[in-house]
């Protein structure tokens, strides 16, 4: 493996600020990678090779003119496939959308190429980013590079995998119920979900509009730090975006970075803990709670009661919400459609479009959506879901009323097995339990790798929640414990991951 | 398809109509209710589109400020309450010309609400309560090509123009109109009227029933009279003019009276309105099974307009349609019975505007009220509708009082105007109106009608000078109309008297 991909995002800049590399070498040495390993991971589902030189080009030729745009210049990222990107597919891993070219960027891709970032490619998910292993792209699952048989996590799999595989320094993934943090959590990898409109969701093909959040996916926190700064803030396309300027996440990573966590009052959640959390899991957790104590940190345990009917309302909320977003997807504008025998008219075609381009997961979500909503059952499900994220956001309240930030383990297991709980649709949506809430409160959340569990040898993760608007909290929380963990472990946890078979490219070659 | 209807006054001794109207009025804004799409529509299909009016994958709604400034002063001045806090909904359900397969609309939660209007019937003042009034927006048109009825059915093919798809809509919606009685058809028509005029008077619609800037659903349902109870109601659609109105409302009232007492039962339903043959036929049904499964609209914040604000509005309002009425009554010298005329024909803002364009009032309404009303009712458009403006007709008025054309020759050149042959002065111009005040062109043929008509002349030089209306006439048919009628006689007598 080129040296190259093994480097961090900062890294990559600096030595481009320092005219050691040019934007040109390491996208070339990225896509040399993706084409070596990706075989194997499938974390991409289209690279733009051509489009990332061209970026790349015009990055370097910037730079020589002393006009790079920002510290990220020329260090090329990978973004998931529900993020639409003008003259390049976007698929949402979708048969309903294979092959449609939007004719317009996301506002997040628009801050990325404004930045200088060139796009290495649209990376793999759960369809529509319904799922939690990325099983359910209808183009095949993303395995998980810590091992090929096991799942990268979703619906983010594809972007969480393609940073763990060094296929990427930088991804963008987005944040349902857990998409970023969970991948994050069992590829051994940071993700970071903002608070809720604090990223813009304009050309963010939407799941759930009040669930959503794009964030960054990264090999470190200061990384994620750094991309989060470029595509954060105000947009006016998005009415649902935040108005305000926002502190440096660079500048919080940075100063976290220190390992100094005195005064910082931590709580861990009562509820994300008990029967069906790993062993490996927990104990992992708990050293992680350990470290932030002997760092200086208060840490207290918190109950937040409501949070057990966090998956319920969760199950109901999104789905309405979805059973109405993809309504669109009807054949007669862009996409994929299927003609009936005969003389159909135009309702046959849209059943039938819709019965041959969608998934099992996403009819059975759209099924329980559009039941959700209708006349007489409204109020019983969907209403009295929105009462419940109202006490689960009140739980949030009163929980940062004692403490600063809230941690738990990202997800209740490491990663499982393909096809494991293909079958098992509520097995599934667990994985989710401790992620979700954060959704329903869109309060940020990040999710750092804290070590292998000993039972598998896979990484678990480490949550960390933050009030809403106090982002820069999860990157000084999530950078100190980053910082401890590394010394304790004597470098990147991601050092311990297999070397990836067929990606057998000599040392120093770039 | 015959409908069975029951003669009109048998209905009114049998049954009390309850009257519903949802107008759906789009707004004149620059740009669309959630894009920056120009609010315009016609001009190349689908060239006034972007990803959100479109409904791409990933595009995102921000509310027009401008649509929700025009709904609050409607709102205003029908006397609503204006909502501290609403929110849009989905209303979902799949059509072609819906980009996302749901309306962005407001549901349970309308910017206004309560409100009233007095409407005058006939001299008389009916209260129609405003139950809400809505912000949405507007879908896509389908156009069906290959069928003989440009309707889905039987056609090749369907082509779909978006550029409609998310202009804003403002739809008001009264209560029920109960006690109305024989007068339903007329109090519905004049609802739709005056409520046109107060649009018209916001300026915030162009407000042309025949351009679709103005829609009506007429709702109507039947009770044994005097039992209170409301029957089951149909909802006829787009009523594209206030003559229609008043026609569907009786043809409806017709047709469930006829049915009530043969003893069925009204099925829900809605139904098309057919402007030439002036029935109506059944659309599709409404019944409960129909879910639009509403839901609020999460890509949008709350709409929360500030109580300094609504207040600032309030105080752009044009004057309240009755005071209006009552000054411009004063102002013009109409007698209530001309004034309750020219208000019952939907004619105020055109005498208005007619007048404003230099005809004096009784000109004004002389013209709007006699030719252009009987040009309207022959062609079944109302008058607004009728492809003449009021400046020209204060310069058809003009030209009379100028002598370049006598009354007949006027129609003449309204005629021209309607037909599409230009202004008044072109259609004199083309058609060669103008009168003959010529002494010598007419000397001639004056003299020609005296020698014509030597036992009239005698009359005239014996002193019976009402006889001069006969050589008058004869002169007039000699110069094919074109001459002035009153020089004509002056000529006359100038020639047999003294």
């Amino acid at each position: 493996m080129s040296e190259t991909v093994r480097r961090t995002a900062a890294e990559l800049a600096e030595a481009l600020a320092a005219g050691d590399v040019t934007s040109t070498d390491l996208t070339e040495a990225h896509l040399d990678r993706i084409e070596a390993v990706d075989g194997a991971v499938h974390a991409f589902l289209h690279v733009d090779r051509d489009g990332a030189l061209a970026q790349a080009a015009e990055s370097d030729a910037r730079r020589s003119r002393g006009e790079a745009r920002g510290v990220l210049d020329g260090v090329p990222i990978a973004v998931k496939d529900v993020l639409t990107t003008r003259g390049l597919p976007t698929t949402c891993g979708s048969r309903i959308l294979e092959g449609w070219v939007p004719p317009y960027d996301a506002t997040v891709v628009t801050r990325l190429r404004d930045a200088g970032l060139p796009i290495l490619g649209k990376t793999n998910m759960d369809e529509f980013a319904m799922g939690s292993s990325t099983e359910h792209s209808a183009y095949g699952p993303t395995r998980n590079p810590w091992d090929l048989d096991r799942i990268p996590g979703g619906s983010g799999g594809g972007s969480a995998a393609a940073v763990a595989a060094f296929e990427a320094p930088l991804a963008i993934g987005t944040d349902t119920g857990g998409s970023i943090r969970q991948p994050g959590a069992v590829t051994g990898t940071v993700g970071v979900k903002p608070t809720y409109g604090g990223v813009s969701r304009y050309g963010l093909v939407a799941l759930a509009n009040s669930l959503d959040q794009a964030g960054p996916v990264t090999r470190t926190v200061l990384d994620a730090a750094m991309l989060h700064d470029v595509i954060g803030g105000h947009d006016p396309r998005d009415s649902t975006s935040i108005q305000q300027e926002w502190p440096s996440f660079t500048e919080a990573a940075r100063a976290g970075a220190a390992g100094d966590m005195t005064g910082v009052r931590v709580g861990v959640i009562t509820e994300l803990a008990g029967d069906g959390w790993q062993r490996g899991v927990m104990a992992r957790f708990d050293e992680s709670v350990e470290l932030l104590v002997r760092a200086g940190a208060e840490v207290v345990e918190v109950s937040c009661p409501s949070f057990v009917h966090a998956l319920a309302t969760y199950y109901l909320i999104l789905p309405a919400e979805a059973s109405s977003n993809l309504a669109k997807f009807d054949a007669m504008r862009y996409g994929l459609r299927v003609v009936p025998e005969g003389d159909p008219s135009a309702e046959e075609v849209m059943r039938a479009t819709r019965d041959a381009g969608f998934g099992d997961e996403v009819k059975r979500r759209i099924i329980l959506g559009t039941y959700a909503l209708s006349s007489g059952y409204y109020d019983a499900y969907y209403g009295q879901a929105q009462k419940i994220r109202t006490l689960i956001s009140r739980d949030f309240d009163a929980a940062f009323a004692q403490v600063d930030v809230l941690v738990s383990p990202t997800a209740p297991t490491t990663a499982f097995r393909l096809g494991e709980k293909l079958d098992d649709p509520m097995a599934m949506y667990l994985n989710d339990l401790a992620t979700i809430p954060a959704n329903l409160a869109g309060v940020p959340g990040i999710s750092i790798p804290n070590g292998l569990a000993e039972e598998d040898g896979l990484p678990s993760g480490f949550q960390v929640l933050a009030p809403a608007l106090a982002d820069d909290r999860v990157y000084r929380v999530g950078a100190a414990l980053e910082a401890l963990h590394t010394a304790a472990w004597g470098g990147p946890l991601l050092d311990k991951a297999p070397e990836l078979a067929g990606a057998a490219t000599p040392e120093g070659s770039r | 398809m015959t409908e069975t209807l029951m003669a009109y006054d048998d209905v009114l001794a049998a049954y009390d109509p309850a009257l519903g109207l949802e107008v759906h009025v789009e707004l004149n804004t620059a740009s669309k209710m959630f894009c920056g799409c120009p609010a315009e529509f016609g001009g190349e299909p689908n060239a006034g589109v972007c990803p959100t009016c479109l409904g791409l994958p990933g595009a995102m709604p921000v509310v027009n400020g401008k649509a929700v400034e025009s709904a609050i002063r409607i709102g205003l001045a029908l006397n609503c309450q204006i909502a501290e806090w609403c929110r849009f909904a989905r209303k979902n359900y799949f059509y072609p010309d819906m980009p996302k397969n749901f309306q962005t609309s407001q549901y349970d939660e309308p910017i206004a609400f309560d409100g009233w209007m007095d409407v005058d019937v006939d001299g008389e003042t009916f209260r129609v309560e405003i139950e809400r009034a809505h912000m949405e927006e507007d879908t896509g048109k389908s156009l069906h090509v290959g069928g003989a009825t440009g309707r889905i059915h039987g056609a090749d093919h369907s082509l779909v123009d978006y550029n409609r798809a998310g202009i804003p809509l403002i739809e008001i919606v009264t209560r029920p109109i109960l006690g109305a009685g024989e007068r339903a058809p007329e109090v519905a028509r004049a609802y739709v009227a005056q409520l046109r005029e107060l649009i018209v008077a916001l300026g915030v619609s162009e407000a042309r029933m025949d351009q679709g800037n103005l829609r009506a659903d007429v709702n109507l349902s039947l009770s044994p009279k005097g039992s209170g109870v409301l029957g089951t109601r149909t909802e006829t659609k787009n009523v594209n003019s206030f003559r229609s109105v008043e026609r569907a409302v009786r043809y409806e009232m017709q047709r469930h009276a006829a049915i009530l007492s043969g003893g069925g039962s009204i099925l829900q339903e809605t139904r098309h309105w057919h402007e030439d043959t002036g029935i109506t036929t059944s659309g599709r049904a409404k019944s409960d099974a129909e879910d639009y499964r509403y839901f609020p609209e999460p890509d949008l914040v709350p709409v929360a307009p500030s109580r300094e604000w609504v207040e600032e509005l309030r105080g752009t309002l044009p004057e309240n349609p009755t005071a209006r009425r009552a000054r411009l009554q004063a102002e013009w010298g109409f007698s209530d019975l001309e004034m309750r005329d020219t208000v019952g024909a939907g004619a105020l803002g055109l005498v208005e505007e007619t007048i404003a364009a230099g005809a004096a009032p009784q000109a004004a309404r002389k013209w709007w009220l006699g030719e252009l009303a009987r040009r309207s009712n022959e062609d079944g458009v109302d008058l607004v509708d009728l492809p003449i403006t009021p400046t020209d007709v204060a310069r058809v008025q003009a030209l009379v009082d100028e002598k370049v054309v006598n009354d007949k020759l006027a129609r003449q050149v309204l005629e021209g105007v309607l037909a599409g042959e230009g202004t008044p002065d072109e259609v004199v111009e083309k058609r060669g109106l103008a009168v003959v005040s010529d002494d010598g062109a007419l000397g001639a043929a004056v003299d020609k009608a005296i020698a014509a008509n030597p036992d009239v002349a005698d009359k005239i030089r014996d002193g019976k000078v009402a006889a001069a209306g006969a050589l008058i006439g004869a002169v007039m048919k000699e110069m094919r109309g074109q001459a002035d009628a009153g020089r004509v006689r002056e000529l006359i007598l100038e020639k047999l008297t003294v």
